[in-house]
């Protein structure tokens, strides 16, 4: 057999939303890279919701951006809807969310990668990963070709054995009826990787012309937009937006579902794969939440040159019969058209516990991992890993130490601390509750948490980091500077504050003290503040939140003060756990097989106990000592 | 979670006469100790040096505690190589650890079992010969504590912790659900609801403290017995040392046919009181059973509370009993001093001069008369050391009731920011807190209840 053979230093398997990342970091950095996709035409896919970002995601994106990554970059240019969610309540927990022109966000992310130098992007469908004294050192293809390289990088996303099913129909094929991996697994099982079998849906997708709009309630984006990526400003991306639409399911609509729940390959037992619980079907809403009357339907478009329509909150592994009586039964669907069906996916994948926190596989060198295939879900958390084992596969070519982020300083090292850690017995999501730092973790300050971290890995420009760092004095100056200014109780200042609903001055107060209380802002107080720089919104909103909520925010640091100091006590690499008699015997079996780098990730183990941890201090002490 | 902080714990025997001490290591313990101690002659405890003896007292806000003599000794020459502060006080329970709540109150918390020798090897002051044994301490010690920890939690205080906990993930759930998916789910005033269950649980959390207080939340204390022949009055004291009417009380001999239990608290002091059937001999079958049980329960007991009627003349039945309690610690509790005396107070007399162990008071159940007294007797021979009991409990229990005062601060935070208008999932933060501060007491932790709770309780998603 003629091989061919090429050789690159890295190589990317699947042009996901993690593959994407991880390629254009390798190549950024300028290392020779080759990206794998199964099919040219689904690069940067979005087989399911067309958005990007929402709750704990859009902080991801943008701490994507921060760092260096195109997901921000990528949407800001393709979006046709833009929302922050929970602008009520607090700065922690605004989370920003787009409806993406899907073809566009592919086409333009494909455009991307086209023209990034070092990177070259090859339909073929990588079928064997290859090794020498337990390193990587290449991949073959299912033609038999040979790349070489020192890293290899798994994006694999939901291709692997992956089947998708609907009553009784299952075809063996990936998301959208592309064509499924079904050689690596084998590959990989024979490296000694374990491997999970996990399920997802989506709802089905229906013509626009057969919706009743008129019996639905229009949702508009937001008039403010708030770019992704902070290289971008308000007026260079906003454009005019398209709407989507709400309705409801009701009893009718349940009724159909139960009587039909036989038939759900879920309910028969066809699928065996674990679902997510955060992205129920409907049948399984219908069927947990018995009580509920009706449930929210979101129609989202997918984009502006197509006529197919997204069915939030409704997807389904029932035939297609059923798919049908069931979508037509809710209001302003009663005459619709499916376009594609919904469909259940499962999919191979593997148990994350067995990656460092760099990505990298704790026994294959030079292997690393990122996206679905770790047992994560959504775009955004595909990205958000894509980019760290991209970052990470380089720093190890380079000879570096890897760039782990911790808990207190992003949600990239929530999800990634969490994947490598906890067990997960379903689809990883990121949450907002899952950071517990989550006052410090602010989407508006992802880029003075990691843009500093960007630029010493060398995805930031100078220009953009010198931006940053007057950003961050300015920030710093404006804050002092308020804490100073005095504000007498002049009639004028009274009138401002009455006129503000606020109350009025007893004796002189600093600026500070009228910005923390909860009816006035740093804006509202222009008119009796003189001296007043000049400042960016951006600057103005950190000045804000910072004096605003300073007693949490301190709270907070105080917190990760105390949760640095185990994390920067690190597990020498070289520790047998089983030798170390006074650990009980289940933390001796995690331990071994999570093998964490410092103290602080032992202590977040399930099964270690606080006095576990204190042994393994002093075991570690007198390996250090002797 | 593990924390790294300023610890502070007994570090002489518990129960012991003369002088108790209190130790407190860490960055902080300098800082907490001028917090709680005021020299007799006015300087700035923050700036004393290394090495030195102050006299003064130890106030909690504006109450004296106790008078003390604090050693201040700067890291990193002191045996946890961090900044450690020795408090001398009384010695006895109840000063000691009146001034150890006194310190935690201010800013420590309590250490874990070997945790002063853990940190005195991990920052380099003990040599490498001590490994093991400091590891052998720590996991035998901390297996003890949790065991005595579970032991000591009676099942109506857990039920308690395991119903305000749910309570507290039920809210959380619910505000963190309507973040996650704010489309799906609306929490708009979703303070004022929680405001309602903040109080009470607040107040829940309140009356635990309270109850620790009164050391209810102890399960075992100084095994006590009352002893007597019928009739004497048994019951009645009982009744009066529980404060309810808990026993059975008639004027017919012999109605205690079973021995009853309490765990109580006189002034501090735990008392594992057990009530029995009275001491004569008996033909009825199930009297008999329950004078043998008596007979038992006097065996293994720590102390005995001897009732006799002083109405009543003493008898071959009080000849028995005083001769089965010979070798015992007893208090002689001469009961019904409101009547007419007829007991033969020399032949008592005589009985104390021949046993050091053996104190007597005289009270009425009835009146209360003599009650206080008994109580001082009670406490002398605590503090002389004669009575003892495992020290491990009072940890235990100082160790929860800080975290329950750690929960109350969390509760009152949440409070606070309902009150200040605080967006909702400011609340969640300080809920959070308290709900690991309560799981710390029933050993569990966060894990992922939160995301199940969300899960299992609210319907999400796409």
């Amino acid at each position: 057999m003629a091989f061919l053979e090429e050789t690159y230093d890295i190589v990317v398997v699947g042009a996901g939303h993690a593959g994407c990342e991880a390629s254009l970091v390798c190549a950024r950095l300028g290392f020779e890279t080759i990206c794998f996709t199964i099919s040219m035409d689904s690069v940067a896919l979005m087989p399911c919701n067309p958005n990007v970002g929402g709750s704990s995601k859009g902080h991801l994106v943008k701490e994507i951006d921060a760092l260096g990554g195109q997901m921000g970059i990528n949407i800001d240019k393709t979006y046709i809807q833009s929302k922050m969610l929970n602008k009520s309540k607090g700065p922690a927990v605004h989370s920003l969310r787009a409806q993406a022109d899907k073809a566009e966000y592919s086409r333009y992310m494909r455009m991307t990668m086209e023209n990034t130098d070092h990177l070259t992007l090859r339909q073929a469908e990588v079928v064997e990963i290859l090794t020498e004294n337990g390193d990587v050192c290449g991949v073959k293809t299912y033609s038999g070709a040979v790349y070489h390289a020192k890293a290899v990088i798994l994006a694999t996303g939901t291709y692997l054995k992956a089947r998708c099913i609907y009553g009784d129909v299952s075809n063996a094929t990936g998301p959208n009826g592309l064509q499924a991996a079904n050689y690596l697994t084998d590959s990989l099982r024979s490296l000694g990787i374990e491997m999970y079998r996990f399920k997802t849906g989506t709802p089905a997708r229906i013509d626009k012309r057969t919706i009743h709009f008129e019996e639905m309630q229009e949702q508009f984006g937001d008039d403010k937009i708030v770019p992704f990526s902070f290289t971008n400003k308000e007026e260079d991306i906003k454009r005019s937006q398209v709407s989507c639409w709400l309705t409801y399911t009701n009893e009718e609509t349940h009724r159909i579902i139960k009587e039909n729940l036989h038939r759900s390959p879920l309910f028969s037992g066809a699928i065996e794969g674990t679902g997510p619980r955060y992205c129920p079907s409907i049948e399984d809403k219908v069927v947990k939440f018995a009580d509920k009357n009706r449930h929210q339907v979101f129609i989202e478009p997918e984009g502006e040159y197509t006529n197919e329509m997204y069915v939030g909150g409704m997807s389904s592994s029932l035939p297609e019969d059923v798919q049908y009586q069931m979508y037509r039964s809710v209001k302003g669907l009663e005459d619709v058209k499916i376009v594609r069906n919904a469909y259940a996916i499962e999919y191979d994948c593997i148990n994350p516990m067995q990656l460092k926190a760099s990505l990298e596989f704790k026994n294959v060198g030079g292997l690393f991992s990122g996206g679905q295939f770790n047992g994560s879900s959504g775009y955004e958390e595909a990205a958000a890993q894509g980019l760290i084992a991209g970052i990470n596969a380089c720093r190890k070519l380079q000879g570096k130490e890897p760039v782990i982020l911790k808990r207190s300083q992003a949600y990239i090292g929530v999800l990634i601390d969490d994947l490598v850690t906890k067990e997960t017995h379903e689809p990883y999501r990121m949450m907002t509750s899952r950071a517990e730092y989550r006052l410090l973790l602010r989407q508006d300050n992802a880029d003075l948490r990691l843009t500093p971290i960007g630029y010493e890995i060398g995805l930031i420009s100078n220009e953009r980091y010198e931006k940053l760092c007057s950003k961050q004095k300015q920030i710093q100056d404006e804050i002092d500077r308020v804490k100073k200014v005095k504000i007498g109780a002049s009639k004028e200042v009274q009138m401002l504050l009455e006129s503000l609903g606020s109350s009025s001055l007893k004796t002189a107060v600093t600026l500070e003290e009228l910005i923390r209380r909860p009816e006035l802002k740093y804006e509202d107080l222009e008119s009796i503040d003189l001296e007043r720089p000049e400042l960016d919104e951006d600057v103005i909103d950190q000045v804000n939140i910072n004096i605003k909520y300073e007693g949490y925010i301190t709270r907070q640091m105080k917190q990760v003060e105390q949760f640095h100091k185990l994390e920067m006590k690190k597990i020498p690499d070289e520790i047998e756990y089983d030798k170390i008699h006074n650990l009980r015997k289940e933390a001796i079996q995690k331990l071994s097989q999570i093998r964490p780098i410092s103290i602080g990730q032992a202590s977040r183990i399930s099964g270690v106990s606080p006095s576990d941890i204190s042994v393994l201090l002093i075991y570690i002490e007198q390996m250090k000592r002797s | 979670m593990y924390q790294n902080q300023t610890i502070a714990a007994i570090s002489t025997a518990m129960a012991n006469g003369g002088i108790g001490i209190i130790r407190i290591s860490g960055d902080n313990s300098i800082e907490i100790m001028s917090r709680v101690f005021r020299p007799a002659k006015k300087k700035d405890m923050r700036e004393v040096s290394s090495y030195t003896a102050h006299y003064g007292y130890i106030y909690d806000g504006e109450r004296k505690i106790d008078e003390c003599i604090c050693l201040v000794m700067r890291a990193p020459n002191t045996y946890t190589k961090e900044d450690v502060v020795e408090i001398n006080c009384h010695g006895g329970v109840i000063v000691m650890t009146k001034v150890l709540e006194t310190v935690l109150k201010h800013g420590a918390r309590p250490a874990e079992p070997g945790e002063f020798t853990k940190r005195a090897f991990l920052n380099g002051r003990i040599d490498l010969s001590q490994a093991e044994a400091v590891m052998d301490i720590i996991s035998s010690q901390n297996e003890f504590a949790l065991q005595s920890s579970l032991k000591q939690l009676e099942g109506s205080l857990r039920d308690k912790i395991v119903e305000m906990r749910k309570t507290i993930i039920h809210h959380i759930a619910a505000i963190e659900s309507a973040l996650d998916d704010p489309e799906h789910m609306s929490i708009d005033g979703y303070g004022k609801q929680l405001l309602i269950d903040i109080k009470s649980l607040k107040q829940d959390v309140g009356q635990l403290i309270d109850s620790s207080d009164d050391g209810k939340i102890l399960k075992e204390g100084i095994k006590t017995v009352i002893i007597g022949k019928p009739n004497a009055g048994k019951s009645s004291l009982l009744n009066v040392l529980v404060g309810e009417e808990r026993a059975i009380v008639t004027d017919i001999a012999g109605t205690t046919r079973d021995t009853l239990e309490e765990s109580i608290s006189i002034q501090g002091i735990p008392l594992n009181i057990i009530d029995t059937a009275g001491i004569r001999d008996t033909e009825d079958m199930i009297e008999k059973i329950g004078v043998d049980k008596a007979k038992e329960k006097t065996h293994s007991a720590d102390l005995i509370l001897y009732v006799v009627d002083m109405s009543r003349e003493l008898d071959r039945n009080d000849a028995n009993i005083m001769k089965m309690i010979e070798d015992k610690k007893v208090i002689v509790l001469l009961n019904k001093s409101d009547l007419d005396k007829k007991v033969d107070v020399d032949l008592l007399n005589k009985k104390m001069q021949e046993n050091k162990n053996w104190k007597y008071v005289e009270i009425s159940a009835k009146t209360h008369d003599g009650i206080s007294d008994f109580y001082y007797i009670l406490k002398d021979m605590f503090f002389e050391g004669n009575l003892s009991f495992n020290n491990e409990i009072y940890i235990t229990n100082m160790r929860h009731k800080h975290a329950l005062m750690d929960a109350e601060t969390s509760l009152a935070m949440v409070e606070q920011s309902i009150l200040d208008d605080m967006p909702e999932d400011f609340f969640s933060i300080d809920l959070m807190n308290a709900y690991e501060s309560l799981g710390f007491i029933i050993g569990e932790s966060l894990g992922e209840d939160l995301v199940n709770e969300i899960f299992s309780e609210f319907c999400m998603g796409k």
